[in-house]
């Protein structure tokens, strides 16, 4: 990640960067009960344009939630949602200019598809020639010109999906909302679609506000990522900052696979935090500035890639190192994942790549191994 | 990939390679039952609307004598007579029995329709945990009497009824209304008959209606009222129908409701057809004015028939 | 979502109730009023229930109804469920479509058309008829009632649930009564209900198909509703109302419980880990 030339202009794209940056869609101080459930905690947010944004979360975190209030379907019960520096109250979901891609694509099943795509131009009472036009020009884009005349019944998951897709953009909205949009395709299909909504987002240079429960594809798409639990956002950041540098195990723990250590504060200062973890008999030392006292509990969290895994005992002591014994390998292909046990009975994660074709490891069952990091490997996380 | 439509044909499961014989007899018992009393009997009736009436026990000649073996089907055939069909045919009465009962029928049903589609939608939109109830409601009335529920009427719509008495109180009339023996009471009556006929195929299709279509249509700009006749009023059609055949088909035949609450002006071919049977003894008459009366419906239940029977095997 | 009743929704579902029940309500008030004459309130009175059941003519007429009633609707049952099962398990067979074709046929079949055919039938036959007349009609037109509303059930049962306990290696007629059976009971007790009342019900096919000594109650109704309204038939209807809105509640309270039951022994189960 070193050369900053190396991307396209995206990278230079963070709005959020810039505080004379205009907000698109502004959530303030947002709260929406349902009965007793309290689904979105006074919550503040604010999306930019052309932004593409994720929230993500486990379901019931109140993410869409969040997406039908721009949506016009539910209205916050205290709080103001603005688009473009209008307030949306009152706005009935028919009059807003933002459009939604549903879950379950909410095809109409009684309609062609070129029928679905033109429903939207249909209501603007547009001219029926600049709507087959628009719709002609959608259906390219989404590949799908021989099938305009199909039911959606008569399609394919992947195929329903891009109708849905084209149908709620046929209208260049100013916000499209994307409701789990890849959930229901298999995994190969996903991972297409994933790219493709990317640099769909990018030519058409509209704002993209998905909402998912999949962390990969957040990570995958989104400019910026907002993580949720109870109707609250934990983290807001950039994919690469929720991964490297979760600010709490609540979001560390959601995103990708982790080891975390409990401990306590031995020494803080000058940089660096040293951390002593009891149930593992290690010692951290990590490259962090944090404000806590000694004594204090805290938490050493590091991803499994971030660890080595050696037969031999490791020369700078046993700061940053523990000794265990090997009591289980996930070969996945590209990498194996080796399960290694602590002499207090944890265990902790470390995935090798696979750099030789042998399929005898160096390191096997039951050898006696040794754990070691980096100091800037892992981050100490007092929440 | 596969053509989806073409899937329909290959739908029914393969029967199990090898099971007992005795499973055939699950099919077999209740296929000889109706063909016995269900599918032959029309035979007869068709036979029958080509004797003579007589005064006789059976009432009619000839009567097949089974006894004479093949000679007596010859002799019996020999003396069919298409008599009764042109008397049918010359009799204007009966004509305009028939089309003022298609009629009749016709408009009924739409009535039925208009009145049943707002309960239907109503209910549809309930909230979830009151739906087995009120479908519980419109059933309920089904288990009483047919024949209670059309007689309760009369007390209702008579000069000196119910709802005569209402409208002079609030004094809405100054004279009490003719209502029944008119059409306007078996209008009545059959909309309140054949209600919850109505209402269940329709609340079914409403039911089943995917409330994120709604919101997609509200979302591309569609409001409420216009969205109701773009996505939810089409996709009810089944529905409606499924509806519309249960109650057209048997209304046309209806007896009961044209004789308690119509009068002597209201036609219908059931209460021609009772008359013709029982009061002027005239069977074969009688089994002439069905065989045209199933005639007039034999379309409309065979697409009612293939409608259920595509929709069985979809859910399936 | 939370679904509340709009306002449109409440007021056509209460329009439409409205509709459906204020006659019966008011022909059962009626059935206590004093006076002979049905629209003149002449004060409460219970004396047409006393008149009914000295009149012997309607009650004999409402044994043979409610014998043929049971008689009818549990024959139909067994015949219309093994329709259903034919019907969905079956799939392609020479003459499907003339089956399924009286299946759903007398649905709609005119009960005149019914009636008559059933009676030359009968006629032609030679049958003496009667009361066995009158059971064999009610039997045809039920059976395909209840082979409509097995049918439904059969459609969503689960065909693994039988293919294990064959696998287990139980015979497939035992599986039928084990397994099978017990899960598709609704549906059959539903049939039963419906054939039950179809059977009370029903006034035409009875007038064609009976003979001297077999009249049923609705004939005994008709007649008497020909004549005129008489608060005596106010009295037998309310009794009739009052037999089914109890038994149509007495069943509802019985299946709420078991599935009150049920929803608690599932929470428990999922509160053990």
């Amino acid at each position: 990640m070193a050369g900053k030339a190396v991307g396209p202009v995206r990278r230079s794209f963070a709005p959020w960067t810039d505080p004379a940056s205009k907000p698109f869609i502004e959530f303030r101080k947002v709260t929406k009960r349902f009965g007793d459930f309290v689904a979105v905690d006074d919550l503040s947010l604010i999306i930019y344009e052309r932004e593409f944004f994720a929230l993500l979360g486990p379901s019931g975190c109140g993410k869409t939630t969040l997406m039908r209030m721009v949506a016009g379907f539910e209205g916050p019960t205290e709080g103001q949602v603005l688009l473009d520096g209008q307030d949306l109250a009152g706005v009935p979901p028919y009059r807003r200019p933002t459009n939604m891609m549903f879950q379950s694509y909410a095809l109409f099943p009684h309609m062609t598809v070129e029928a679905n795509i033109g429903f939207g131009l249909k209501q603007d009472r547009m001219a029926k020639g600049e709507i087959d036009a628009r719709v002609e020009e959608m259906l390219s884009l989404v590949k799908l010109t021989p099938f305009a005349k199909r039911k959606p019944h008569q399609l394919s998951g992947g195929q329903r999906q891009r109708v849905a897709l084209a149908r709620s953009l046929a209208k260049w909205p100013k916000v499209l909302l994307l409701d789990e949009p890849l959930g229901a395709l298999d995994k190969k299909l996903r991972e297409e679609t994933q790219f493709e909504l990317t640099d769909l987002q990018q030519k058409l240079g509209l704002t993209f506000v998905i909402v998912t429960h999949d962390q990969e594809e957040a990570m995958t798409v989104a400019d910026r990522i907002a993580v949720m639990n109870q109707g609250r956002i934990v983290q807001i950041a950039t994919p690469s900052e929720i991964y490297e540098q979760p600010n709490s195990r609540y979001v560390a723990d959601f995103i990708g696979d982790i080891n975390v250590l409990e401990g306590r504060i031995a020494s803080t200062g000058n940089g660096v935090v040293r951390l002593e973890c009891i149930g593992t008999g290690a010692t951290v030392e990590v490259d962090q500035d944090l404000t806590a006292a000694p004594g204090d509990t805290a938490w050493f969290a590091i991803r499994p890639e971030k660890i080595s895994i050696s037969l031999d005992r490791p020369q700078n002591g046993t700061i940053n190192a523990v000794e265990g014994e090997v009591w289980d390998i996930g070969y996945l292909g590209d990498v194996s994942v080796y399960h290694v046990r602590l002499p207090t009975g944890a265990t902790m994660k470390a995935t090798v790549t696979n750099r030789s074709r042998l399929v005898e490891r160096p390191i096997t069952w039951e050898d006696k191994v040794w754990l070691t990091w980096t100091r800037d490997g892992g981050v100490i996380l007092t929440k | 990939m596969a053509d989806p439509l073409a899937t329909v044909e290959t739908k029914a499961p393969p029967a199990p390679a090898r099971q007992g014989s005795g499973r055939w007899l699950v099919l077999i018992v209740p296929y000889l039952w109706l063909l016995i009393f269900f599918a032959a009997p029309f035979l007869i009736v068709f036979k029958i609307s080509l004797s003579t009436a007589a005064m006789a026990i059976p009432p009619y000649t000839p009567v097949f004598d089974l006894a004479q073996g093949f000679v007596g089907l010859v002799r019996g055939i020999q003396e069919f007579a298409v008599d009764n069909y042109l008397w049918l045919v010359s009799d204007d009465l009966y004509i305009r029995a028939y089309l003022s009962s298609l009629w009749i029928a016709a408009i009924s049903t739409f009535l039925t329709l208009l009145v049943a589609y707002p309960l239907a939608y109503g209910m549809a939109r309930a909230p979830k945990g009151w739906q087995p109830t009120l479908v519980m409601l419109v059933i309920l009335p089904f288990w009483t009497s047919f024949l209670i529920r059309v007689y309760s009427w009369i007390g209702i719509l008579k000069k000196e009824g119910l709802l005569n008495q209402l409208l002079l109180y609030v004094g809405a009339i100054d004279q009490p209304l003719t209502i029944l023996n008119t059409n306007w009471a078996v209008y009545i009556g059959i909309v309140y008959s054949y209600l919850p006929f109505m209402v269940l195929p329709l609340y079914a299709a409403l039911e089943r209606l995917d409330d994120t279509l709604l919101e997609a249509a509200s979302d591309l700009g569609s409001p409420p009222s216009r969205a109701f006749w773009q996505i939810t009023f089409p996709l009810s059609l089944p529905g409606v129908i499924a509806g519309c055949f249960l109650v057209f088909i048997p209304v046309t035949g209806e007896f009961v409701i044209p004789d308690l609450l119509g009068g002597t002006g209201t036609l219908m071919i059931g209460k021609t057809l009772w008359t013709e049977f029982f009061n002027n003894r005239d069977w074969p008459l009688a089994s002439a004015v069905a065989v045209i009366l199933l005639f007039l419906l034999i379309i409309p239940i065979v697409l009612f028939q293939n409608m259920e029977q595509k929709r069985a095997e979809r859910e399936r | 979502m939370i679904r509340r009743f709009s306002f449109f929704n409440l007021t056509s579902v209460t329009l439409g109730f409205a509709f459906l029940y204020l006659p019966i309500v008011l022909l059962v008030i009626y059935s206590f009023n004093e006076s002979r004459l049905v629209t003149v309130w002449g004060g409460w009175s219970t004396k047409w229930y006393g008149e009914l059941f000295r009149n012997e003519a309607l009650m004999d007429a409402a044994w043979v109804t409610l014998r043929v009633a049971l008689l009818s609707a549990t024959v139909a049952t067994i015949l219309g469920t093994l329709a259903a099962i034919a019907l969905v398990r079956f799939g392609r067979f020479r003459g499907r479509t003339l089956f399924s074709g009286m299946i759903y046929a007398p649905l709609v079949m005119p009960d005149v058309i019914t009636g008559l055919s059933l009676l030359l039938l009968f006629v032609a036959m030679g049958f003496a008829r009667g009361f066995w007349t009158i059971l064999l009609a009610h039997i045809t037109f039920s059976t395909c009632f209840v082979a409509i509303v097995v049918q439904s059930r059969l459609v969503t049962f689960d065909r693994t649930l039988e293919e294990a306990a064959l696998d287990l290696g139980c015979p497939p007629l035992k599986t039928f009564f084990l397994i099978t059976l017990p899960i598709i009971l609704p549906g059959v007790v539903a049939g039963w209900m419906l054939a039950f009342t179809l059977s009370l019900d029903d006034l035409v096919i009875a007038s064609f198909v009976t003979g001297p000594g077999a009249t049923t109650l609705p004939m005994r109704i008709y007649s008497q509703v020909r004549l005129g309204v008489t608060p005596e038939i106010n009295a037998v209807c309310t009794i009739l109302i009052g037999i089914v809105t109890v038994g149509v509640i007495a069943a509802s309270i019985i299946t709420k419980r078991q599935e009150v039951e049920r929803r608690r022994a599932e929470r428990m189960a999922m509160a053990t880990p």
